[in-house]
């Protein structure tokens, strides 16, 4: 890197930071030497550069002496590269212009040998000369905020997020795939630890959701596909024929009655039966029919037509289309919760085979008041109250051989619940729980597995199961009781599985529309596991509930309503400054090999196809540099760390000229 | 004593995290290495490296985010896998695949970077000086007559 010097006038500002840099660093002598070295028209040191005289002096310099860029040998730049940047910016100077050379964190304060901590300084310090020669000056880029967002999935985690957005006083579009709002939550009995009624909870939300006039449900509704990037998503939207006039229906039931076509409820898990035009649960929102068309005659060659015949209100329509429409968001909230991992994994259970083998949300809808048997805890083969209920945790979790490796969270405390509430409803019954541990860690939640125990008498096992058949009318639950080492048979009427929580069904469909990303199990990625946990890593993507991982519903709400205030946060800004220090590409150089294309996890880089070469977004763009390290024609730089710079920097480290 | 030079390429977020945290907690450690902070450890391109073995470097250490915990995703895989090839050619080069670290040290291990610091260079006081200036300028030199 043999090209002739770039030409700038630099300002050096050596911090003493009273003795910590000055104890071990010979400040002076820094200061000194470099005066004379190439393109440094100024030098000095200074007890605190950081305090107001400091920086006041900073800026005087700057206008005094004309300079084009300042050097603060100081501390970290994590602690005030801000401050200077704001000083020189009072003296009329590019912030991309202030280079902190790092000799006190990385240097006075590692080092006690005071000869070399002084040569080490001025290294660090040419090397920045170096640096802030070829430095540009940069603007941040700028880009506008469509105030407008978009929230996938219509449970209690989207539904908080849309009030708490909508609050905020911005539009807000919920998706929801189903025919109502309400998500997994709707369809449980009661909540852990207070037992109060899920529904109660729920339909309250669902309806002030429904009647906020920023909000609005889309209710059937699925995202197709979406493009653009933050501030500025497009996204279209397909509307699923109802083939029901939502604004019509009256809910008369006309319809559901002389529908002939019979088939499992899936909102009680298929443990009672629905028409083929139902209404999802009587609380559903939006309050109508949907005639589902996998199941209706009427959408066959030969028509059945009972339901529209009956429709006074002419509601039916049996030749609505699907319809897909675009909208433009700012940004997009990425709530479409979880599924129960299949019985069929775990064969040895028997969940396939023996109807009384049930997951928790069975579970659920059976002890709730509005299921299939009004809240009385019957088994589904044959309607008996069961005398001893097995329950068995973990079932599909915490095993890294054969299925989930990571914990679902929420069993140990809503099989608690599960115990407790059977032992209400049938006092004279056993419940019986397998347990690997129990995981507490929630307000209120030992007290609650205390109460479990203590008072309402449930068995805990510790060990797994690893056998459930059928003999007779019972069912034999072998397992081992780890603690004595034993092993057990437990004759039940009825087994509760603990399912894990996984994925949603159509998750990894989603992903690649939305192009975010997830963990190895299909949860989607927050972008700093500790510091940034409700945002993906793709700007403008927020996530909420059980998306991201299992949790229980007060922390889904509690994530949901990080996520708007997130939401809000970009929203109140009038344009988005996003960072300039990213990557270009020089046209002459690129090839259009598209190296680059697949190094970038941002999807910010892409081919041209009329000029044949890559280029770059450079909203997308994160500035990680990775393509430029990629690019084999040097072609792909990054601003203010091209190739030329780090060549430069490591010239200057390196060289053995002696100047101290 | 050979006093060997050692280049360090330290990510952002992690590495030169670290560095600054064995900073703040007074870790003292050799004053061999000299650091030069890049946004990921991915934006180090095998040209670098040699470039600071030609430099003058000794020894090239490069420090990022464990994996999993990379600002940017993946970078830091990507920079496993350039600097796991990298070396083997570095060996056909003639230079010691040991002159050059790879090391992941998040910002939470200031300790593990002082170690780290004085380990590597005392393995590369062990090795000696690379001296590949000096054999660059006089083949360039031989060239010239």
């Amino acid at each position: 890197m043999k090209d002739k010097e770039p030409k700038k006038r630099i300002g050096l500002f050596v911090c003493h930071c009273g003795i910590n840099i000055a104890g071990v660093v010979d400040v002076e002598k820094v200061a000194n030497l470099m005066k004379d070295y190439p393109g440094v028209s100024f030098s000095t040191n200074y007890v605190y550069v950081c305090s107001d005289p400091g920086q006041q002096m900073i800026i005087d310099t700057i206008k005094e002496k004309k300079l084009d860029a300042i050097i603060v040998a100081a501390c970290s730049p994590t602690l005030h590269e801000k401050t200077f940047q704001e000083a020189a910016k009072l003296a009329g100077l590019n912030p991309y212009q202030i280079e902190i050379a790092n000799i006190r964190e990385q240097d006075s304060w590692v080092h006690s040998d005071k000869d070399k901590a002084t040569r080490k300084a001025v290294k660090i310090i040419k090397a920045h000369v170096a640096k802030a020669l070829r430095n540009e000056s940069l603007q941040p880029i700028k880009v506008d905020v469509k105030k407008r967002a978009l929230i996938i999935g219509g449970g209690v985690a989207g539904l908080q997020a849309a009030l708490d957005i909508a609050e905020h006083g911005y539009q807000v579009l919920v998706v929801e795939k189903n025919p109502s709002i309400g998500g997994k939550m709707i369809q449980l009995s009661e909540t852990f630890p207070t037992l109060d009624c899920s529904q109660c909870i729920m339909t309250p939300k669902m309806v002030e959701a429904s009647r906020h006039p920023n909000i609005k449900l889309l209710t059937y509704h699925e995202v197709e596909s979406v493009s653009g990037f933050v501030g500025n998503f497009k996204v279209r939207i397909k509307k699923k024929p109802r083939y029901v006039d939502e604004k019509l229906c009256n809910l008369c039931a006309e319809c559901e009655k002389v529908c002939p076509q019979v088939v499992p409820d899936e909102f009680n898990m298929g443990l009672s039966f629905r028409k083929a035009i139902y209404m999802p649960f009587p609380q559903a929102v939006p309050g109508t029919y949907t005639l589902d068309e996998k199941n209706c005659l009427g959408l066959l060659p030969v028509r059945c037509g009972k339901c529209k015949d009956v429709c006074e209100k002419k509601a039916i329509d049996y030749d609505m289309k699907e319809v897909i429409f675009e909208e433009e968001v700012g940004a997009i909230v990425v709530a479409t919760g979880y599924d129960l991992y299949t019985m069929q994994a775990i064969g040895e259970y028997g969940g396939e085979k023996y109807e009384d083998v049930i997951n928790g949300l069975e579970f659920e809808r059976i002890l709730s008041a509005s299921g299939p048997t009004g809240g009385v805890v019957r088994r589904p083969s044959d309607g008996k109250i069961p005398k001893h209920v097995v329950f068995v945790q973990c079932t599909g979790s915490r095993d890294t051989e054969k299925h989930n490796p990571y914990c679902s969270k929420i069993c140990c405390m809503y099989t608690a619940k599960h115990a407790m509430l059977y032992k209400h409803r049938v006092p004279d019954g056993q419940a019986t729980i397998f347990y690997i541990d129990v995981r507490a860690g929630g307000k209120g939640f030992d007290e609650f597995y205390q109460r479990a125990i203590e008072e309402d008498r449930v068995l805990y096992i510790r060990g797994k199961v690893s056998k459930i058949f059928k003999e007779g009318d019972k069912l034999i639950v072998w397992g081992v009781d780890t603690l004595t080492g034993k092993k057990v048979e437990v004759e039940a009427d009825m087994v509760v599985l603990a399912m894990a929580m996984v994925k949603a069904d159509g998750i990894p469909d989603l992903l690649r529309k939305l192009k975010i990303q997830s963990d190895i199990h299909g949860f989607l990625s927050e972008a700093h596991p500790k510091l940034r946990p409700v945002e993906s890593l793709n700007s403008g993507f927020y996530l909420a509930g059980c998306a991201h991982g299992p949790k229980d519903i007060p922390e889904a709400v509690a994530q949901a309503s990080a996520a708007a205030a997130k939401v809000g946060d970009l929203f109140a800004q009038k344009e988005l400054l996003h960072e300039p220090t990213i990557v270009t590409v020089n046209d002459e150089l690129c090839s259009g090999c598209a190296i680059c294309i697949t190094m970038c996890p941002y999807q910010a880089r892409s081919l041209d196809p009329e000029k044949g070469i890559a280029v770059v977004n450079e909203v997308l763009c994160e500035g990680c540099g990775a393509c430029a390290a990629a690019c084999p024609s040097g072609a792909a730089q990054q601003r203010n760390q091209t190739d030329e710079q780090i060549f430069s920097m490591l010239t200057a480290m390196l060289s053995e000229e002696e100047h101290v | 004593m050979f006093e060997p030079q050692i280049m360090c390429f330290l990510c952002k977020w992690c590495t030169s995290g670290a560095a600054d945290l064995a900073g703040t907690s007074r870790i003292h450690y050799a004053p061999n290495g000299v650091n030069l902070r890049v946004m990921c450890s991915s934006r180090v391109d095998p040209q670098h490296i040699l470039y600071a073995f030609r430099a003058g470097a000794d020894g090239v250490f490069i420090g990022g985010c464990h994996p999993g915990d990379c600002h940017y995703v993946e970078g830091n895989y990507k920079t496993l896998r350039r600097v796991t090839l990298f070396s083997k050619m570095l060996q056909d080069l003639g230079i010691d695949r040991k002159r050059l670290r790879l090391e992941w040290i998040s910002a939470a291990e200031g300790k593990k970077f002082a170690e780290t610091m004085d380990e590597f260079t005392e393995q590369i006081r062990a090795l000696g000086p690379l001296d590949l200036k000096d054999k660059v300028l006089k083949r360039e030199v031989a060239k010239d007559e």
